[in-house]
């Protein structure tokens, strides 16, 4: 986008400016995609900041709500997950994701789903290669950061209870097999394919959260609930760790959302200010939801409410102006708020740490409501017809919610009879963090 | 001599040992204990998850004192520690055998 006022330019000039043919012949040079280096620049910061979201933002987040038994395991299957999903992208998952061969726009074949091998090994990537007007080998680690944190996200819904090697086998499948599918049908480009659907995501609500949240659902109804869950108490062991992660979260969300303009234009501004409008909107929702439902505000309620609104704008930075956003976030603050303690309690499913009931609910919120926020009051979108919008939004989420199901379960199913998902009962009784590792996290 | 073992709220443990200062006494042990009595516990609530805490968080105190200021140390912890609420705690005593102060080997009074 951020291109066109060049090329607009660049054309001016070419008509009418020949008075100046040195000019002329310059700004002919920049229609070519020149490396832009603001864009670089924000882009870098981008990539440090979705990084910092998932560690340490996400591991702390996650650790402070288990039990001081398994603070370690689920640090450790972040940084783990942080470690493989980096390598595995690098091998194959780029190429699977991005690349373009094959892909024709309005043509749905296997290429609208999945790219082809010719980027493996990163091959092609050099110094000199550009991505837009930003090097392809920051585009290819801003994407990097994202293979990491989806995935890490799963984390929180089979935590206290999975085996270390199942965990690392399932999200090595689940990487190859669904996220680069979802990132290839979002993202890859004209043939993808939601993008020749029409439907609008602008930093994932079904690349990551509705993808990481339905996968977590599965995942904890396949590997069953905690041994005591719901009757024994498993109260978090240090919120702390937890508001420390969310506000972490919610600093390093600006990359996540305002860096996937993948520019330092007006789109990544208006991206990062709805972002906090809807952020803080969601906090409040579910502080205030709860404050009315229990009678105390609550620390773990008003970070699970700020995560939410993060969750739900990411669909919609970028599409929806500031007061679509403060709407978008206070739906999405008490809807998760429900979702993740009535819902969830009547249900009885033990999703640990509610990947669920704040990412899934939360991204589909946010997945549907763009396309009527984008559309209507100060949307971005306005030349888009609303219903016609909702309905393609609501049939990005049908689809992403039984593609991702659907394999999601059979991958679990796979890794179960090959290495076995729990930890025996007795393991699980003293702890991942013994059980697993041989270590602990405080030795007072 | 005896041992006086009081079990208060702890938000009025700078009180008691500032009562138990002015009447003369020369050290007490502290202690973080839980327990239950007729004062109920509390509950808490995580993401919809409801606990039921019965034990409470209290302050031991234990305090070794000649014979004739047991009285006047049991008035000044009642004193100090009382809200009139359920759950101030109790006051045990108990008889004490034998003191010795372990870096000159005095015995009996002369050790507290």
């Amino acid at each position: 986008m951020q291109r066109i006022p060049t090329k607009l330019f660049a054309g001016l000039a070419a008509l009418g400016l020949g008075l100046l043919p040195a000019l002329v012949v310059g700004q002919d040079a920049a229609a070519e995609p020149q490396l832009d280096s603001g864009d670089t620049a924000w882009m870098l910061v981008s990539v440090v900041l979705v990084l910092f979201m998932t560690i340490p933002g996400l591991s702390l987040f996650y650790a402070g709500m288990v039990r001081a038994k398994n603070v370690l395991s689920v640090m450790m299957q972040c940084f783990a997950i942080a470690s493989l999903m980096s390598v595995l992208w690098a091998l194959y998952g780029y190429s699977l994701a991005f690349s373009t061969s094959g892909m024709q726009e309005g043509v749905t074949n296997f290429f609208s789903f999945y790219g082809t091998l010719e980027k493996a090994f990163l091959r092609g990537l050099t110094v000199d290669s550009l991505q837009g007007t930003i090097p392809e080998s920051v585009f290819m680690t801003f994407q990097m950061t994202f293979a990491i944190i989806t995935p890490a996200l799963i984390v929180g819904a089979f935590a206290e209870r999975i085996k270390f090697s199942a965990m690392l086998l399932f999200m090595a499948l689940w990487f190859t097999i669904v996220y680069t599918a979802m990132t290839h049908m979002v993202w890859s480009g004209p043939g993808g394919f939601f993008w020749d659907m029409g439907v609008l995501d602008f930093a994932g609500g079904t690349v990551v959260h509705i993808n990481a949240g339905i996968a977590g659902l599965i995942a904890a109804l396949v590997i069953g609930p905690r041994k005591g869950y719901p009757r024994t108490p498993m109260p978090p062991n240090n919120l702390a760790y937890t508001m420390a992660g969310a506000a972490i979260l919610w600093v390093g969300w600006f990359g996540f959302n305002a860096g996937s303009a993948v520019a330092a234009n007006g789109s990544a501004g208006m991206a990062m200010a709805v972002t906090q409008i809807a952020t803080a909107a969601a906090a409040l929702g579910w502080m205030f939801s709860e404050w009315i439902s229990h009678g105390k505000p609550s620390v773990l309620g008003i970070a699970s409410g700020a995560v939410a609104g993060l969750v739900a704008v990411t669909p919609a930075a970028g599409f929806v102006g500031p007061m679509g956003a403060l709407l978008l976030g206070v739906i999405a603050g008490i809807g998760c708020f429900f979702a993740s303690t009535r819902v969830k309690r009547a249900l009885g499913y033990d999703d640990s740490l509610d990947v669920f009931g704040v990412h899934a609910v939360g991204g589909i919120i946010g997945a549907i409501l763009t396309g009527l926020f984008a559309t209507t009051m100060d949307g971005l979108k306005p030349e888009l017809a609303t219903g016609a919008q909702l309905w393609i939004q609501t049939k990005g989420v049908l689809i992403t919610i039984v593609f991702v199901g659907i394999a999601s379960y059979v991958l679990l199913k796979l890794v179960d009879v090959i290495v076995g998902l729990r930890v025996s009962e007795e393991q699980e009784t003293e702890g991942l963090d013994l059980a697993s590792h041989d270590e602990r996290a405080y030795n007072l | 001599m005896k041992l006086v073992t009081a079990i208060i709220k702890p938000f009025k443990l700078d009180d008691v040992r500032d009562a138990l200062s002015e009447v003369g006494v020369q050290g007490v042990t502290v202690t973080e204990v839980k327990g239950f009595g007729r004062q109920k516990g509390h509950t808490e609530l995580y993401r919809g998850a409801e606990y039921v805490v019965d034990f409470l968080p209290k302050v031991k105190i234990d305090v070794a004192v000649d014979d004739s200021l047991v009285d006047r140390v049991i008035e000044a912890i009642t004193g100090a520690a009382r809200t009139d609420k359920i759950g101030d705690g109790k006051i045990f005593v108990f008889d004490l055998e034998q003191v010795i102060r372990i870096r000159t080997g005095e015995t009996g009074k002369d050790a507290l």
